[in-house]
Parts: structure tokens; C-alpha cells; sequence
């Protein structure tokens, strides 16, 4: 029915101990609540974690990182293909052509540019023919948004049903590169196709993917990382020309699918884009209630402004965003005569349409407190009777998120009761436990360290 | 296992507060996701036709391993003729409860199609009772 707790899930949030001073931010803005804090560093909770990125947002000392394949991986391969979003043009100013920064990406090491939306033209046909073959299903969920289709997974299990199984433009892009290339005659060995992400969730898509049994990506590169490369090439003095790699036209509305509302006008019927984890959260639960009305199409992202938004981007996500609709207006008057399309996907249109599927997702129940209903029913009642005894002030102090988390957290034995600072108070008082035990008991959530460091000495205050 | 919540008539900000807390307690029990989601919409059904309708209610969900049973009882005017009630479209809700997206003639057919069991009870102008059950299929 749904899928055992021994699967792993590979996450690209990491969090680097030797940075992470103890605090509560992280825990407090996790939508799955899939933080804690032991012995004074955050710990995540695999099968909890939907990659989402809000943690890294909200930590102080930047001890949430994204991890990536390291750059030289690329040159194992004869032939590097940059499978690049259009969010990344928009990182750059608009006196920068679009030549120049894909000029910039050719000579940090790749071989091949190719824009992740040239794949928005064949799946943003397949959308309303997927509505029409699957019209007892409303809302079509889309499948665009990796942190959104695992955050249904994990939390909504009963709309995953609706996500969309098509796959996103990115791949489609990916798989369509990689068929010229093999199609002209290059060893498929040789061909190593990386994505440059804006986002954490992508890179675990791609690590681990769902729906799919292998990713058509050899690797993720950041794009921050990329960024900075680009920018400090596209900036030398001394640089020559720039190499223009042979461009394939994007049109206007296929180079904004990642932002807000870009994938809304491609489906039929009454739609809805909503950004921000917090916001899709809030419309999920009315949805899972039918309390909404009936929509046939729902665009899904984590980040506000869509991926212009991510995690991995530079540049502040409005200007981003603006940047690509005033490219995207340039790009109307250029791609008036592009009616008789002759790229890359479409020539191999066909074959992308046999791969174009996702296989069934599955959800994730992560917040089954047991897989027996009888056991998880125990459960359940010993936790709302610890519960009762919190002071429901939701401090985190115990290392936990909240107060109703604590007492989840100590019925499966991830806490004990005695990780509450107000009920250690208590056994103090009442004489259950000494001084040092309470001393103990703090120690063991926040670390050593945090009682070193704010240890008072005499002239201190 | 069970749990009681108050409902309050009129107030359509805290519509869906009580089945939103019952959805937690679903989703912990690792039930079907197609049963969380039957219950889900009878639940709120039931629970958004006691603010529109009622002066105040309670809902008492009742869970062993067999099935999840929901009690919304109410204080309210009362439904003279149940199974016109049961008829898609059949609504007493005012133009102003309309306008806010509520009262469409669909809550008592929708639990109904949504439920394994439905019983309804009423004594006009005192209260009524749905009584929701859903079997879990072990």
C-alpha cells in the first residue's frame, strides 16, 4: 500500500556539523517537520524531507548546504552537454545576450548548450491531451515542481493520484539532446548530460527519482556555482570573442514556464498557480477536503516567484523574474517566424513521446506513527496524553519542533519526557531529579559546546 | 480511541478546523489514502453544514481498527424532510451563505457517496445527527 520504511531517500540538503551553532530556526520552518536538534546539531529525518530548501533559507550561519557533483566530473566525458534553465539567463542583467552567457557556459568546460524549456514545447501539448485522457481526475496535478510532488507524497497521500505522470520540460530536454547526439554518432558512453539547478529538490530528483527508474542526467551542477564561472568569464579583460554556440529559438511562453503561471496556459479548463511551500501546504489540505471547487489544472511550486525563486539563484528572485519577461518580450518579436519549427525536439518527437511517462508515484505515509493501525492507535492516545502535560508553548528548546512533536517524538522513542525544560522544572522541584541531571538532560540536546561557549565569567556582566 | 471537537455555528473563518485536526490523526494511522480522503470530505461536509446551518455542534470521531465512525450532532433548526435533503442541489441555505461558497445543495449527497454508512437523524427545530461510518477494510 505504500512504501516500507527501509527505503532510502537521497537528500541534497546536508548540514555541515562542523558549522551548525545549535539553534532553532531551521526546525521552525520545515513544512514536514523534519528537523531536530541532538547534541547541539540539526539531524534531518530522511523519509521526511521533501528537499524543499527552506532550512537553508532560514539559517544564520549557513551551515545547510546544497550539495553537488564536484565540476571535473564533467570532463569524464567527450561530450558535456549543459542542460540550462532559462532562470539562469535571467541572473544577468539584459545588456548581456543571451549568445554571450551561453558562450560564457561553452568555454567553462562544456560542449553542448541546450535550454531545459525546449522541452515545454512538447509537453505543453501532452498536458490538456493528459487532462482528456484522464478526466475523472481533477485537478491534474503538475509534476513540474519535485519538492511539491514529494511534499504530496510525504504529507497528502491521497491526492498523489493526481499528480500529473508526465515528465518535466528539463528532462524531456535531456533525453531529446542526448537522442541527436547519439542519432549523429557519438558513443552514448561519451555523453555526459548535466543540469544546472536553481533548486535542491532537483538534484535529489535526479539522485533518486520518482516516477522514473533512471534520470537521464549524469550529473547536477549548481547554479550559483555556474554563475560564478560564467560571470567572472563573461567579465575578463582580456577575453577575445565569444564562441556563439548554435542556438535553438525558444519561444516567449516556453522560456517563462519556471516562473509563476507559466505552465497555467498550457492546460484547458479552470486553473491555478500558487507558489511558496507554506501557500501549496495551506491549498493542499482545502483540496484533500474538496472544499475548493473543482479545478482541472494546479501548478505547484515551492518557491515564491516559481524557480526564479530557488534556492541556487543569485540574483534576487523579482528582478529575476522581470529580467526574463522583458527577454521574453524580445524573444516575441524575434520568434514571429518560427512557426515552422525544425529543433531538436521535434525531430525526435516521436521517440520522446514513448519516454515522456512517468510511472505511477507512490506515497510515502511519513507520518504513520506505525504501520500497524492497531499499534498507531496506542500511539496516538499516549501521545495526546503526554501532550496534555506540555506547556504547549512551542519553544523547541527540547530539540524538537513543537510540543505535539516532542510527544510523537518520545512515543517513537526519538525523546524522552524529560526533554521539556518546564517538566524537568517540575521533577527539580518536586525533588525527582537533581540539579546535574537537568544540567544533563539540556547538555544532551544542545551539546557540550553550547554551555562552553556561553559559560559567564566574573568581569561578564 | 476517541475524540471530541466543538463546532461553532455561523463562523465560516474556523470552517474545517475539526476535520483538519481529525486528517492529522488519519494520516498517523497510515490508513489507505483513498479511505483518509472519503473521510476527509464526509467529515468536512458534515462539519460545514453545522456553521451554516446550526447555532453550535460537536463532532465526535470514534476509531478502533475496524472503522472510523464520525458523530456531528447539532443544535439547530432541524431538517424536516431528510430525503429531499438528500437530493443534489436541494439547498435552505440563504443567497449570502451561497455567495460565500457554501450551501451549493452538494454537502449531505457528497457525504453520502463518500461514506459506507450514513444515517442521519432530526427533530425539527431542535437539531440533527449524522452519524458517518467508514470501514477500513483490514
Amino acid at each position: 500500500m505504500t512504501e516500507g520504511k527501509k527505503h532510502t531517500f537521497h537528500h541534497a540538503l546536508k548540514i555541515v556539523e562542523e558549522a551548525c551553532i545549535g539553534c532553532i530556526h531551521c526546525m521552525q520552518v520545515c513544512p514536514t517537520e523534519a528537523l531536530r536538534v541532538r547534541n547541539g546539531k540539526a539531524v534531518l529525518m530522511p523519509e521526511r524531507c521533501v528537499d524543499c530548501g527552506e532550512c537553508m533559507k532560514a539559517c544564520p550561519v549557513n551551515a545547510i548546504i546544497v550539495e553537488q557533483d564536484d565540476f571535473h566530473n564533467i570532463f569524464q566525458y567527450k561530450y558535456r552537454v549543459a542542460i540550462v534553465p532559462s532562470v539562469f539567463i535571467g541572473q544577468f542583467p539584459r545588456n548581456i545576450p543571451t549568445r554571450e552567457i551561453y558562450s560564457g557556459i561553452l568555454e567553462s568546460g562544456f560542449t553542448h548548450v541546450f535550454e531545459a524549456e525546449h522541452g515545454a514545447r512538447l509537453l505543453g501539448e501532452e498536458i490538456s491531451k493528459y487532462q482528456k485522457e484522464h478526466a475523472s481526475l481533477k485537478p491534474v496535478i503538475s509534476s513540474f515542481c519535485p519538492a511539491v510532488v514529494r511534499l504530496i507524497q510525504v504529507k497528502f497521500p491521497s491526492l498523489v493520484e493526481n499528480i500529473m505522470l508526465l515528465k518535466a520540460p528539463l528532462d524531456i530536454a535531456a533525453i531529446a539532446y542526448r537522442k541527436k547526439l547519439v542519432e549523429s554518432g557519438v558513443p552514448e558512453n561519451e555523453i555526459g548530460v548535466f543540469y544546472i539547478t536553481p533548486c535542491a529538490a532537483k538534484i535529489a530528483a535526479v539522485k533518486s527519482p520518482v516516477g522514473e527508474s533512471q534520470s537521464p542526467f549524469n550529473g547536477v551542477i549548481n547554479m550559483n556555482f555556474l554563475y560564478n564561472k560564467v560571470f567572472s568569464i563573461i567579465n575578463r579583460s582580456d577575453r577575445k570573442s565569444c564562441q556563439v554556440p548554435d542556438k535553438e529559438q525558444l519561444r516567449d511562453t516556453e522560456m517563462l514556464w519556471s516562473l509563476t503561471n507559466g505552465e497555467t496556459g498550457f492546460a484547458t479548463g479552470r486553473s491555478l498557480a500558487i507558489d511558496g511551500i507554506q501557500n501549496v501546504t495551506e491549498f493542499l489540505e482545502d483540496l484533500e477536503n474538496d472544499s475548493i471547487g473543482v479545478f482541472d489544472f494546479l501548478e505547484l511550486r515551492a518557491c515564491d516567484q516559481g524557480c526564479a525563486g530557488g534556492i541556487l539563484s543569485v540574483a534576487n528572485r523579482f528582478l529575476c523574474a522581470e529580467r526574463l519577461r522583458n527577454r521574453a518580450n524580445d524573444y516575441i518579436k524575434e520568434s514571429r517566424n518560427l512557426n515552422t519549427y525544425a529543433g531538436t525536439v521535434n525531430t525526435f518527437k516521436d521517440y520522446l513521446l514513448e519516454n515522456i511517462g512517468l510511472e505511477p508515484i507512490k506515497p510515502r505515509a511519513a507520518f504513520a506513527l506505525d504501520e500497524n493501525m492497531d499499534t498507531a492507535m496506542k500511539k496516538i492516545t499516549r501521545a495526546r496524553i503526554l501532550y496534555s502535560h506540555l506547556p504547549a508553548i512551542d519553544c523547541a528548546a527540547c530539540g524538537s519542533p513543537g510540543c505535539k512533536a516532542l510527544a510523537e517524538d518520545i512515543v517513537q522513542e526519538r525523546a524522552a519526557i524529560t526533554d521539556c525544560v518546564f517538566i524537568q522544572k517540575l521533577m527539580l522541584i518536586h525533588q525527582d531529579i537533581k540539579p546535574d541531571q537537568s544540567f544533563d538532560m539540556v547538555e544532551k540536546v544542545w551539546g557540550k559546546k553550547k554551555f562552553a561557549d556561553i559559560a559567564l565569567k566574573k568581569d561578564d556582566i | 480511541m476517541i475524540f471530541e471537537y466543538q463546532i461553532e455555528g455561523g463562523d465560516f473563518t474556523k470552517a474545517g478546523s475539526a476535520s483538519s485536526e481529525v486528517k492529522k490523526i488519519l494520516r498517523q494511522l497510515n490508513l489507505e489514502p483513498s479511505l483518509i480522503k472519503r473521510i476527509a470530505v464526509a467529515m468536512y461536509e458534515a462539519e460545514v453544514n453545522v456553521v451554516a446551518h446550526a447555532y453550535r455542534g460537536t463532532m465526535t470521531v470514534d476509531i478502533d481498527t475496524g472503522r472510523i465512525f464520525i458523530a456531528v450532532k447539532d443544535e439547530g433548526p432541524g431538517i424536516e424532510d431528510i430525503e429531499k435533503a438528500m437530493t443534489e442541489g436541494w439547498s435552505t441555505a440563504n443567497e449570502k451563505v451561497r455567495e460565500m461558497g457554501f450551501g451549493a445543495g452538494m454537502g449531505l449527497p457528497n457525504i453520502k457517496k463518500n461514506a459506507d454508512e450514513l444515517k442521519i437523524t432530526s427533530t425539527p427545530g431542535t437539531g440533527t445527527k449524522v452519524e458517518i461510518t467508514c470501514f477500513t477494510r483490514l
